[in-house]
């Protein structure tokens, strides 16, 4: 019987051999990333939706004081689980052509940096939580400052020191809530949401464990360190940081923050969702003005973000149903673009859109297959990213903040992400591909194989959740249900 | 009780060693000695030994707090000689005095953990400081260890004597230097006298001073800087342990009903001394100044432990010391084999290590995880049972100074895994560092079981219920 224990030790134990064997580690990081993603086949084929915590592994770790170590699958952890065991094996894939000094190490780091993330997103206790969510930082730190060249040793260690702060106000607040369990204390999510404070408790905690998660999304004003944390990084580091572990930050809210502190969620709804708005359209604006193509895909990735943030806000079902399936579809198009863009560099060592143009010539593969991503990032009807956006802006507009024509105010300007994220995609994919080839583009190869073996599936996967979202809104549909219904009862004004 | 004994009679057999004019026997002998000593520590624990009430009575006690606080230490000591590898080798050392010094130190230390009476805490504080003296200015030739020797000596014996005044007046209110005694005065008369209060808080600053705690701490970045880094290493770990066991001793035994009296002055100085430590930390060019500053923060971490006063700081305390202990002893391990080689001991020495000796570089980056509590270290915890210990007593500003500081305390210690993993080799010609057997060996148990603990620290806090 397989655990959400195993999902965490594959990983792990792959990282430690990977360490120790320098010649072929990538072929090892490999394999055992997509043996991981055979277990999450598995765990997907498996999991019913109706059930609550499932592939349970739950083991005393303090017990002297009531602290466990419990990993489990339920509603919400299953559609970033699958994310996570899905990407990686292909952020593996698109380094086989690049070799990355110190492979061993380099490898080790993503497997790591895998199965602290499973961790994240299958804890059901809060210092278990803690430890992977610190876990999942110290590789992604190490990937990005050490392959990330001379430059990026500032911006790395500025995220760094960012997380790390958000991190400490989010485990004195967690600290809080476990002192305040009856008895011998417990660290179990579930009696978390027991907890009834006061709406003061509940606003100061709120904060306390908000920032947190704010930071690592990031939503306006904590995202300074990201855009030159992702320009910088090396692309593996780049896709991890923008494809997965952007996802804690929206899944933390899901567990840690909407069901533990109603009160205060509902409280500062309002607040945040201006924030998070704020986000989107100047994330867009900016990512307009940009010539580097990963800056970019940097601010975009802030654009939307924003987008799912807000949808979290609104105890709309289908905005928090969107943000769900969002994060999916986000993941896939974001590490695809990220991959294409590293293909460009690798192609003509320039990213920069004056530099570059008419590759579509020389590399039409290329073209459809960054096409098909782009179209799936801009939110185009049949793709993966219009799913998602359509219902999170769906929900914005009926958002319980303060009048309803408001919330429609709010949804108007989210939804310029669909215009504006139109413009610099395209701009982008224009500037890039078409027009008249110079002579740093002309002669440019086609993708390889490995390369194909990479995109293609990410781009299958941007058609197959367009046109069936519903293989992955089914799996957290009723727990997205009965989480509002239960939040909404202990709303205490 | 019997690793009092022991470490005696071995200090005294450490010395006619000396005669051998071996110098690896008496490593290897100092070693075993301090071995056996911490096994004769947990047989004691499991079979009591009974010694007579002449000795046990009201001088000194042995319980599972003492004894394991005496494990943190032996292990410690015990982890630490093998470091002592290159500086034995040195033609000017005299080992055989320092390895009977080092075990006459751990004698002070023990009782300063299992005492009963103020008239063995003070026996015990001077043991320890006088060795301290000496050893840190074992470098006769150098000019700054020297320095640093006169600097100690001279606060530290100020320190010593205003603990003494305390302990004289504490006499002068209950009549008794023991803890018991003194235990039954505070709670059962009803006007206490202003004496004790004041006897208390001359007695604390003493205390306070040994384990550097701000305002108290100027002296320790000059001597940890002056004095060789082996010692420097002893000091840091030993002194502390030991204080931190004695200070919450003599409070959580005699002066219970008095929290209200230190309570605020405490917090204060725990806010004191986490800002002023970690500000001071990050201007360091010197990676042993730093090391020094940080040392002053982890006391503050503990003095907040302290403050907590609850059931769970004497285990949050030893499950800290240790963890601090054992980072602090590969850290500076670490330095030691490195500026043998570079003759320097500022960040820029570490540059590159990860290229040069990979091994050397991962043995210190777990240590300044550790050291900065990052999850799955020993450091993560210790400072989550601490933090645990203060929310119960209501501590929150003090708190959140607390994750202030621990941010700030991220910046210098993350400066040396940036030199090592980000930066070009300080010097290109400098060749591989040798790491002998007893240096691989030491580091080795040191990173497994900061890894060890910070995956599984019911190991420790099971121990302590």
């Amino acid at each position: 019987m397989i655990t959400a224990l195993w999902l965490v030790l594959v990983p792990l134990f792959a990282a430690l051999i990977t360490f120790f064997i320098r010649n072929q580690a990538k072929l090892i990081a490999l394999v055992a990333s997509l043996i991981e993603l055979g277990l999450g086949f598995y765990i997907f084929t498996k999991f019913e939706p109706l059930a609550k915590l499932q592939f349970e592994s739950n083991m005393p770790w303090i017990p002297s004081a009531g602290i466990n170590f419990h990993l489990a699958i339920d509603g919400l952890s299953i559609i970033p689980f699958l994310l996570t065991v899905f990407l990686v094996p292909f952020i593996i894939l698109s380094t086989f052509n690049k070799s990355y000094e110190k492979p061993n190490v380099f490898y080790g780091l993503i497997l790591l940096m895998q199965a602290s993330l499973v961790g994240v997103f299958t804890a059901q206790s809060a210092f278990a939580y803690y430890l992977f969510w610190e876990g999942a930082l110290i590789p992604v730190y190490f990937l990005a400052a050490i392959w990330g060249g001379e430059e990026n040793i500032r911006p790395s260690f500025k995220f760094f020191i960012y997380t790390v702060f958000g991190s400490l106000l989010m485990l004195i607040a967690l600290v809080y809530m476990y002192m305040q369990t009856p008895a011998n204390h417990s660290d179990e999510a579930s009696i978390f949401y027991k907890l009834g404070f006061d709406s003061q408790t509940q606003n100061v905690l709120f904060w306390a464990l908000f920032i947190a998660f704010a930071i690592k999304m990031p939503i306006f004003p904590f995202h300074t360190w990201q855009p030159d944390t992702y320009t910088n990084s090396p692309a593996p580091a780049t896709m991890l940081l923008s494809g997965i572990m952007l996802k804690m930050g929206i899944y933390s809210v899901f567990r840690w923050l909407m069901p533990v502190l109603p009160t205060a969620f509902f409280e500062n709804a309002f607040l945040v969702i201006i924030l998070a708005v704020i986000g989107i359209v100047y994330g867009a604006v900016i990512a307009i003005q940009q010539k580097d193509m990963k800056k970019i895909l940097a601010y975009s990735s802030f654009s939307h973000v924003g987008l799912m943030a807000a949808g979290l806000f609104t105890f709309q079902q289908i905005a928090l149903q969107g943000s769900m399936i969002q994060m999916f579809a986000h993941g896939v198009n974001v590490v695809g673009l990220f991959f294409v863009v590293e293909i460009i560099q690798q192609r003509t060592q320039s990213r920069d859109l004056t530099e570059l143009s008419g590759l579509s010539k020389s590399a039409p593969m290329l073209t459809i297959l960054f096409a098909i991503l782009m179209l799936g990032s801009v939110g185009l009807p049949l793709t993966n990213g219009f799913v998602g956006e359509f219902m999170l802006l769906m929900g914005i507009t009926k958002a319980y903040i303060s009048t309803p024509s408001f919330a429609i105010g709010m949804g108007v300007f989210a939804g310029l992400t669909l215009i504006l994220g139109a413009v610099y995609m395209l701009r982008m994919f224009q500037g890039a591909m078409f027009g008249e080839a110079n002579p740093k583009t002309a002669n440019v190869k086609d993708l390889n194989w490995v390369e194909a073996l990479t995109l293609i599936p990410l781009a299958t996967m941007v058609f197959v959740l367009g046109i069936f979202p519903n293989l992955l809104l089914k799996l957290s549909d009723s727990t997205i249900k009965d989480l509002l219904i239960s939040v909404v009862q202990r709303i205490k004004l | 009780m019997l690793s009092i004994l022991l470490l005696s009679v071995f200090g005294i057999a450490n010395l006619f060693l000396g005669f051998l004019k071996n110098r690896q026997v008496l490593f290897i002998g100092a070693i075993i000695f301090v071995l056996l000593s911490f096994v004769a520590n947990l047989i004691e624990w499991q079979n009591p030994l009974n010694f007579g009430s002449s000795i046990n009575n009201a001088m000194m006690a042995t319980n599972t707090t003492s004894t394991l606080f005496v494990a943190v230490l032996l292990l410690s000591a015990f982890l630490m000689l093998p470091l002592s590898k290159n500086y034995i080798q040195d033609a000017e050392a005299q080992p055989a005095e320092y390895y009977a010094i080092l075990l006459f130190s751990l004698v002070g230390a023990v009782m300063m953990v299992s005492y009963e009476s103020l008239m063995m805490l003070f026996v015990g504080i001077e043991i320890l400081s006088v060795s301290m003296y000496v050893l840190t200015g074992a470098n006769k030739r150098n000019m700054r260890s020297n320095e640093a020797a006169m600097k100690y000596f001279l606060q530290g014996s100020f320190a010593t004597g205003i603990f003494l005044f305390g302990v004289a007046l504490i006499y002068g209110a209950s009549g008794s230097f023991a803890l018991s005694e003194i235990k039954s005065y505070t709670s059962q008369t009803a006007t206490i006298s202003p004496m004790l209060y004041l006897g208390l808080m001359f007695a604390l600053i003493g205390m306070l001073f040994k384990v550097s705690v701000a305002p108290f701490h100027f002296w320790t970045a000059d001597v940890y800087d002056g004095a060789p880094t082996f010692f420097t290493m002893f000091m840091s770990t030993i002194v502390k342990t030991a204080g931190f066991a004695a200070i919450f001793k003599l409070l959580a035994t005699s002066f219970v009903n008095t929290y209200n009296y230190w309570q605020l002055s405490f917090t204060i100085l725990v806010a004191l001394t986490l800002l002023i430590a970690n500000i001071t930390a990050v201007y360091q060019q010197s990676f042993k100044r730093m090391m020094a500053y940080s040392s002053v923060s982890h006391a503050g971490y503990l003095l907040l432990a302290v403050v907590a006063f609850n059931e769970r700081s004497s285990s949050a305390i030893l499950l800290y010391t240790l963890a601090y202990s054992i980072a602090t002893i590969s850290a500076f391990g670490v330095l030691i084999l490195v500026s043998s080689k570079n003759h320097n001991e500022e960040y820029n020495s570490f540059n590159g290590l990860a290229k040069t000796n990979p091994f050397l570089a991962f043995v210190m980056t777990v240590a300044m995880l550790s050291l900065a509590g990052i999850p799955l270290t020993a450091g993560f915890f210790g400072k989550l049972w601490i933090f645990i210990s203060a929310f119960e007593r209501g501590l929150y500003w003090v708190l959140v100074i607390a994750a202030v500081s621990s941010t700030i305390g991220l910046y210098y210690y993350f400066k040396v895994i940036i030199a090592m993993y980000l930066k070009e080799p300080y010097k290109k010609e400098v060749a591989k560092i040798e790491v002998s057997l007893p240096y691989i060996v030491a580091f080795l148990l040191t990173t497994l079981l900061t890894i060890t603990i910070g995956l599984f620290p019911n190991l420790i806090l099971g121990l302590l219920k």
